[in-house]
């Protein structure tokens, strides 16, 4: 299958920062990827891209299509939620559906319909009205609707209470992905998505410093638990990362030998969160 | 989700739809504010006559209806048609305060189109839809210069409509029957299809102010207004200041009318009007109605399709308009 955006050498300045520098991946159909930054290191830049935003050197490919000069017709097959509370306040919910039903050819009313009927959305209401987690209802509802094949998520549930972010993402596993349709997500709340994403792409100062399947990452990570005697042992394989707890030490090796790991102390399958941690330290010093 | 469950999309469709979006988004000034004025406007005459009813009683003067039916009775054809013109004119005329407000509308407007969504980011969502700029931009141009000025002219029939009405019930109160003199149902369509002949002309004679207005709109990081406003009228001081220094050739009274006053003024309905027949009006005689008729005549507006001021105009506002859905595609990022 044709990968559903192809990145090669993508390059992007403001002035004197480099947001992309020389970024290159590709994003497969039927996947779920977290597209995972410290802030300032290029993720809205490289969706921007993506969607035709903004301009950058370099060669994309997103659905086949440039996005530079096909973004209308790319916009037929790509959705995306920017951000949370970019729908104009004035609109009115009603209004939204039949603006979305009547400009978008992939759009449908019923399954908008079916689905802003579970919340406590009305149809008179403007967006002004509504709160902050129902505007992301809203947004998601038209969203869903459309039988988009890239879905692009930009921190979507961003300032949204718990209960919001649960039900947003499983609104979104449960009733929109299959494997035609592929989506793209940037959050910081990694550890409430990690067990949804199929793939990881981590971005620091410009640059993809991690681009591997959870499956990849789970062959390759391993932390291990080791008691202060070993701890010696433990930084002689060269950790990427090394943390206090209980007395003992945490250590995350990249592509060790398990067994040999093992022969330290207690291994565990790190976590998006920590794997994030150690690939990004020193980010902000 | 099923193939078959898609919509059909055509151009014109998607257009209307965003015309209309415009529409929900200034309802409030396209709309309602034509109307309102239309209902002031009448609130007053009606208060105006009863105010005069109640003080020419007070002091024991009463209105003879028959005197006024007299008075009709004995006007001739032509009599009649010069009272029938300026029924018109007064009635065309009377919509000004109207057309001020359409003019203040319509200006800010422009000013927001491509401004306000970036400001409070919902661009992002226009944009993610399948929506060019080009029909975004367009669509505002249709707003702005054919719906909002429709609702105008709907503002001023209700006006119009009010205001004979008004005067049919007070001269009945007299004991006089106007019907038969006011209303003429072919004036009041001709005028009605006069006013819609308007609407397009004065569309494209405020393109440069469109342009301008968008163009300002759509580049500004903020403050679209000073932008607009201020950068034409220190150029107009600057050229002036140069004039009376005598460094500069170019006359600032020119400058004035015809690039600052095109720029920023042309939202003026009816502003293409001849001001050298203005001038003519002095020498009117005794028609001044029929004088003030002909600057709106048909052969008036056919004049303009010949005029250059008029025709440069229509260019460079639609060289702005193509400039600011240029800058629409660009500037994603820049929100205030």
């Amino acid at each position: 299958m044709t990968a559903v955006v192809q990145a090669k050498g993508l390059c992007k300045r403001y002035g004197n920062t480099v947001a992309l520098d020389n970024v290159s991946f590709d994003i497969q159909p039927g996947r779920i990827v977290g597209l995972v930054g410290p802030n300032g290191a290029g993720k809205t830049t490289a969706l921007k891209a993506i969607l035709g935003l903004a301009e950058f050197d370099g060669s994309l490919s997103v659905l086949g299509l440039d996005p530079r000069t096909h973004r209308t017709e790319l916009m037929q097959q790509v959705c995306f939620i920017a951000d949370v509370a970019v729908l104009p306040r004035w609109l009115r919910v009603g209004d939204a559906v039949d603006f979305v039903g009547g400009v978008h050819p992939r759009f449908s009313r019923e399954k908008c319909e079916k689905l802003l009927a579970r919340t406590k959305i009305k149809p008179t209401q403007r967006v002004r009205e509504l709160s902050k987690g129902m505007i992301v209802q809203l947004h998601l509802a038209l969203v869903m609707a459309i039988d988009a094949r890239l879905l692009v998520l930009d921190e979507p549930t961003l300032g949204l209470d718990i209960l919001y972010r649960k039900e947003f993402y499983n609104n979104l596993l449960g009733e929109y992905f299959d494997d035609q349709k592929t989506i793209l997500v940037t959050t910081h709340q990694i550890e409430e998505i990690e067990h949804i994403l199929t793939d990881l792409l981590f971005i620091k100062e410009g640059k993809i410093v991690l681009d591997a399947s959870m499956d990849d990452v789970s062959e390759r990570f391993a932390e291990v638990m080791v008691n202060p005697d070993k701890a010696d042992a433990a930084r002689a394989l060269k950790p990427l990362y090394e943390r206090q707890i209980f007395g003992k030490s945490i250590f995350l090796f990249d592509g060790v030998d398990k067994a040999r790991l093992a022969e330290l102390g207690e291994l565990h399958k790190p976590s998006v969160a920590d794997l994030f941690v150690a690939t990004m330290k020193g980010t902000y010093s | 989700m099923s193939q078959n469950s898609m919509n059909t999309i055509t151009p014109t469709g998607k257009f209307a739809w965003q015309v209309r979006r415009e529409f929900w988004e200034h309802r409030g000034g396209f709309l309602w504010t034509p109307l309102i004025i239309a209902c002031v406007m009448l609130a007053f005459v009606a208060m105006g006559l009863i105010t005069a009813e109640l003080t020419a009683r007070q002091h024991g003067f009463t209105m003879n209806g028959i005197q006024i039916d007299q008075l009709t009775s004995h006007l001739d054809a032509a009599q009649m048609a010069k009272f029938q013109g300026s029924m018109d004119v007064g009635l065309i005329t009377m919509g000004f305060p109207i057309r001020i407000a359409l003019f203040v509308v319509v200006f800010f407007y422009a000013l927001g189109a491509l401004y306000n969504d970036r400001a409070d980011r919902s661009v992002l969502f226009w944009k993610s839809l399948p929506l060019s700029d080009t029909q975004s931009v367009l669509a505002k141009v249709a707003a702005g210069l054919i719906v909002a000025p429709a609702f105008a002219v709907l503002g001023m029939i209700v006006l119009q409509l009010g205001f004979l009405l008004i005067m049919t019930l007070f001269a009945a109160f007299h004991g006089v029957n106007v019907v038969p003199y006011i209303w003429s149902p072919t004036h009041l369509i001709a005028m009605w299809v006069k006013l819609a002949v308007l609407i397009p002309v004065n569309a494209l004679w405020a393109l440069p102010t469109m342009g301008w207005l968008l163009l300002c709109s759509a580049y500004a990081r903020s403050k679209p207004f000073l932008w607009a406003v201020m950068l034409p009228v220190v150029a107009g001081v600057i050229i002036t200041w140069m004039q009376l220094m005598q460094s500069f050739s170019l006359r600032s009274g020119w400058f004035w009318q015809h690039i600052i006053g095109r720029l920023l003024l042309s939202l003026v309905p009816e502003s293409w009007i001849n001001l050298d027949s203005l001038r003519a009006l002095e020498h009117a005689g005794d028609d001044p109605a029929g004088a003030i008729g002909n600057l709106f005549s048909f052969g008036a507006i056919a004049d303009q399709f010949t005029s250059p001021n008029f025709l440069i105009g229509v260019a460079v506002g639609a060289a702005m308009i193509a400039a600011a859905i240029w800058l629409r595609r660009k500037r994603v990022e820049a929100y205030a």
